[in-house]
């Protein structure tokens, strides 16, 4: 990453005005939305959306020609092109003809991805955006660090700051009265503009009508008042029904700001009458700026069910942190990344695609269905491809691909890392490594890996056989966590097997966009695991599991390789993970927890990948409270760690005031334990809990359960 | 029931809902409010209302009797004016929201400048959602369709929700059981 781009990150982060503001809003934000949407089924609803939108992508020139067609007959002029720079020609050339001298925008992503405002300027038009949170920015020389509120990232006294400038009066920071400042400052731009731009929500190809909806009230007068309209939309906002409307207003307000609907909504169809009799010169621009081009990407498409809501935004752990301009100039957050990738240039994406931990928790949210921490890995494996992997990274990769030496450097590191030691932890690191240890303790790598260890242990020859997947944490950092694994399993009669060839699950090549590395980990591990006879291939690393069930078809798929996929398929159907099995077998009474026990107050952690891609939830839970814990939920308790595999050696500055959030929701409950079933939260949030020196207990639910089995059975 | 859903989703939005079997309580309403909250025939304080079904046979030279109520619209009147009267032909119920066809420039001036919205609604308009709006009008015959929910409102500094930015600081729905609407 780039000097200037962790210049940005940090300058975000240690702006206290910023996270405030975007802390407080994030928190109230997924209360309200809630709220917003209950008695709606989301679920059914974003498969609407997801189809509706989908389908307009796939039919853009279709749906383009009837939207032109229609919106013509009822009276309005449309230009359509690819092009952003005959967009800005159009729009001055319409200017030019009518001798404009002012305009008034309502607020337009699609105006800020041409860079509008400067050209119209440059060409001596004065251009005032009436939108309050636009106006601000503009009047403070900036772009928006939001979609949907673009001055989020500003204090009321910076805004008191610019407007007592504006009027020539000094005035405090009373909200309200800076808002009846904005009104009546703003109200005579509105009169004597002689053109007003807009964006819009939708396009309708059957009826030609383009959907605005505003809060302020300002796109009525926009569209209203001057004497030309000039809408620009960008065409994935085209659909084909003017029923399907209702559907996109249904979930569009509801994500965007939690509302049932914004104050105004205005479908406009053909022009309207001016104040003067005169009839409005409607002008509609749709512009594709390679979103065909996107339609046509087998991965990309679905980006086009995106209907602009932000929520994506809303719900990012790591957006809460830095905000949007560290994201650059136009769109921001997940989705954000992605048409930076394709409005802008894939280059562009170096860096900000380095910001997603890959927590889910935009997808869970978004109701166009898109999957976006996916399409951010695709950027990152097209990055790779094109650029390749970095020179340190390669290293690293080339000694992951080598499993002898991979482990025989793990166990030279057990050695090695003495001196920084002190009990189970690494503290400190030395030089440019101190920062891995800023705020959080590593775990210290075991004398004696799990593979060691599991030759010691005694099992009692069973018919049923389990695999066991370790994963790297566990095998060379948490071995007792494989120890009781066995435990329990044992227990329920089933025996575990250890292939000794298992390896790296590959998710940190994936992760990093080296889908071949990934690859090579997939091949190793699927001849490892399938070479012993067994029901069930376990893992105790939601991650891993993740690579195992999901990820090694995926790499495999989007690598074309297929001489590997019934193999991956046949894993992926053994692969079970720890908490799912244990709840199955206690259910089914083959494994008993004693019964009546007391022990005390206990949180729970739920794991991005358990949670979000394996929807395991409630069995850990379940366990935890059937062996006698009294769960105290923690606030935002699937809200990420910020481990996220290698993301918090790449990018510890965000990592740690994440866990720092995590470990004081944890404190609050006043819990002796957290639980959780990840050995990657395990070690981000026991090395956090270390340093901060609370006494509680960081436990992986293998290790909870297993000191509670029943043994009679 | 559909009323009182629609009253409670208006009013959670900060709107102010009443209704009246009449037409002639619904104006007594009207008038009485209007006086109360300083009706009068200067530029800042007059009120503007729109043409619509609810003044049919009603003597207007009679009612512009109070001073500063006027039913001549213009942007210049509209931009100063502290009352604009309108009549919206629907109310959704489940999300408190009023529509019309705004496509007259008048209809939408008196409701987007003035600082108090006042919107006639028939009882009768009430209808359950936007689904069931979108089947009562259509782009076919209406260029502009209006719908509002609740005053003019941001909360882009800050994020602490303000009322009345660009358009009104108040909306007054008054329902009127007697009308039949247009629907």
């Amino acid at each position: 990453m780039g000097n200037e781009f962790k210049e940005s990150i940090s300058k975000a982060i240690n702006n206290a005005n910023l996270t405030g503001a975007l802390g407080k809003f994030s928190e109230a934000y997924k209360v309200n939305r809630a709220k917003a949407y209950e008695g709606i089924d989301f679920e059914e609803l974003r498969g609407k959306i997801a189809e509706l939108k989908s389908y307009a992508a796939s039919h853009l020139d279709e749906l383009s020609a009837q939207f032109t067609q229609n919106a013509e007959a009822s009276g309005a002029t449309v230009f359509r092109t690819n092009d952003p720079a005959k967009v800005r020609e159009y729009i001055l050339k319409v200017a030019q003809d009518n001798n404009v001298k002012a305009v008034v925008k309502s607020k337009s992503m699609a105006t800020e991805e041409i860079h509008l405002n400067p050209y119209l300027e440059k060409a001596g038009i004065e251009v005032g955006e009436t939108d309050l949170g636009e106006w601000i920015i503009q009047l403070a020389g900036q772009t928006p660090s939001h979609m949907v509120m673009p001055a989020i990232h500003m204090t009321k006294e910076e805004v008191s700051d610019l407007f007592s400038k504006e009027v020539k009066e000094r005035l405090t920071s009373d909200i309200p009265r800076l808002v009846k400042v904005a009104r009546e400052k703003l109200r005579p731009s509105f009169l004597a503009a002689d053109m007003g731009i807009s964006g819009g929500n939708i396009a309708v190809a059957e009826t030609g009508s383009i959907v605005l909806m505003t809060n302020e009230g300002n796109a009525r007068l926009v569209t209203s008042l001057p004497r030309i309209h000039i809408a620009l939309i960008g065409i994935e906002k085209l659909i084909e029904k003017y029923s399907d409307i209702a559907t996109i207003l249904k979930a569009l307000p509801r994500s965007a700001t939690a509302q049932l609907l914004t104050s105004y909504v205005s479908i406009i169809t053909g022009p309207t009458p001016n104040t003067d009799g005169s009839m409005k010169d409607l002008h509609i621009i749709l512009m594709d700026n390679r979103r065909t081009e996107m339609a046509a990407d087998p991965k990309f498409k679905q980006a086009l069910q995106c209907i602009r809501c932000a929520s994506c935004l809303n719900v990012c752990p790591i957006f809460r942190l830095v905000g949007g301009h560290v994201f650059g100039k136009v769109y921001t957050g997940g989705i954000g990344t992605i048409l930076t990738a394709w409005f802008d240039e894939l280059k562009k994406t170096e860096d900000i695609q380095g910001l997603c931990i890959q927590c889910g928790a935009c997808k869970d949210v978004c109701p166009g269905k898109i999957d976006i921490p996916d399409l951010i890995m695709e950027i990152r494996r097209r990055l790779v491809q094109e650029q390749g992997v970095p020179l340190l990274q390669k290293t690293i990769y080339a000694v992951v691909n080598n499993r002898k030496l991979f482990h025989g450097m793990l166990r030279a590191a057990s050695i090695a890392g003495k001196p920084f030691t002190s009990g189970k932890f690494i503290r400190h690191l030395p030089l440019f490594l101190a920062d891995l240890t800023d705020g959080r303790s590593l775990p210290a790598i075991a004398a004696e890996p799990f593979r060691d260890r599991f030759k010691k242990i005694k099992q009692p020859i069973m018919k049923e056989k389990a695999v066991f997947y370790a994963g790297c944490l566990i095998d060379f950092a948490y071995p007792e966590m494989g120890e009781s694994l066995v435990k329990i399993l044992n227990n329920a009669g089933i025996e575990v097997l250890f292939p000794e060839d298992q390896t790296c699950c590959g998710a940190p090549a994936r992760y990093s966009g080296a889908y071949e590395v990934a690859e090579t980990n997939a091949i190793d591990n699927i001849k490892a695991l399938l070479s012993v006879d067994a029901t069930y291939v376990i893992s105790a690393c939601p991650t891993c599991t993740v690579a195992l069930a999901h990820e090694f078809i995926s790499t495999f798929e989007s690598l074309r390789q297929t001489e590997w996929m019934p193999k991956a398929k046949e894993l992926a159907d053994k692969t079970i993970d720890f908490s799912v099995l244990v709840k199955k077998l206690v259910d089914e009474g083959r494994l008993s927890l004693k019964e009546g026990q007391k022990l005390g107050k206990i949180t729970y952690h739920d794991s991005c990948h358990l949670k979000r891609t394996l929807k395991v939830s409630e069995q850990p839970r379940e366990l935890l409270q059937r062996a006698g814990y009294e769960l105290v939920e923690m606030f935002e308790c699937d809200t990420c760690c910020g481990m996220g595999g290698s993301y918090s050696m790449k990018l510890p500055e965000i990592s740690a005031p994440i866990l720092q959030r995590k470990l004081r929701n944890i404190k609050d409950t006043g819990a002796a334990i957290v639980a959780m079933d990840c050995p990657g939260c395990v070690m981000q949030i026991r090395g956090g809990l270390d340093q901060d020196g609370a006494n509680i207990k960081v436990r992986h639910s293998v290790e909870l359960l297993s000191d509670q089995l029943d043994l009679k059975c | 029931m559909g009323y009182e859903q629609f009253k409670t989703r208006a009013e959670g939005v900060s709107a102010e809902v009443y209704r009246f079997n009449t037409k002639d309580n619904a104006l007594g309403f009207i008038i009485d409010f209007l006086r109360k909250e300083g009706l009068a025939d200067t530029p800042n304080a007059c009120a503007l209302w729109a043409e619509c079904s609810f003044l049919d046979g009603m003597n207007l030279d009679e009612l512009q009797g109070n001073a500063g109520l006027k039913f001549e619209v213009t942007s210049e009147l509209a931009t100063h004016a502290k009352f604009g009267i309108s009549q919206m032909e629907w109310a959704l119920a489940d999300t408190g929201s009023l529509a019309q066809n705004s496509s007259a420039i008048e209809q939408r001036l008196v409701s987007s400048l003035s600082t108090i919205h006042i919107a006639l609604v028939p009882t009768s308009g009430i209808i359950p959602d936007m689904p069931t709006l979108l089947t009562k009008i259509h782009p076919e015959d209406c260029s502009y369709i209006a719908m509002i929910t609740g005053p003019s409102r941001t909360a882009d500094i800050e994020r602490v929700l303000t009322i009345g930015v660009h358009g009104p600081e108040r909306l007054i729905i008054v329902f009127v059981d007697e009308m039949g609407g247009n629907n």
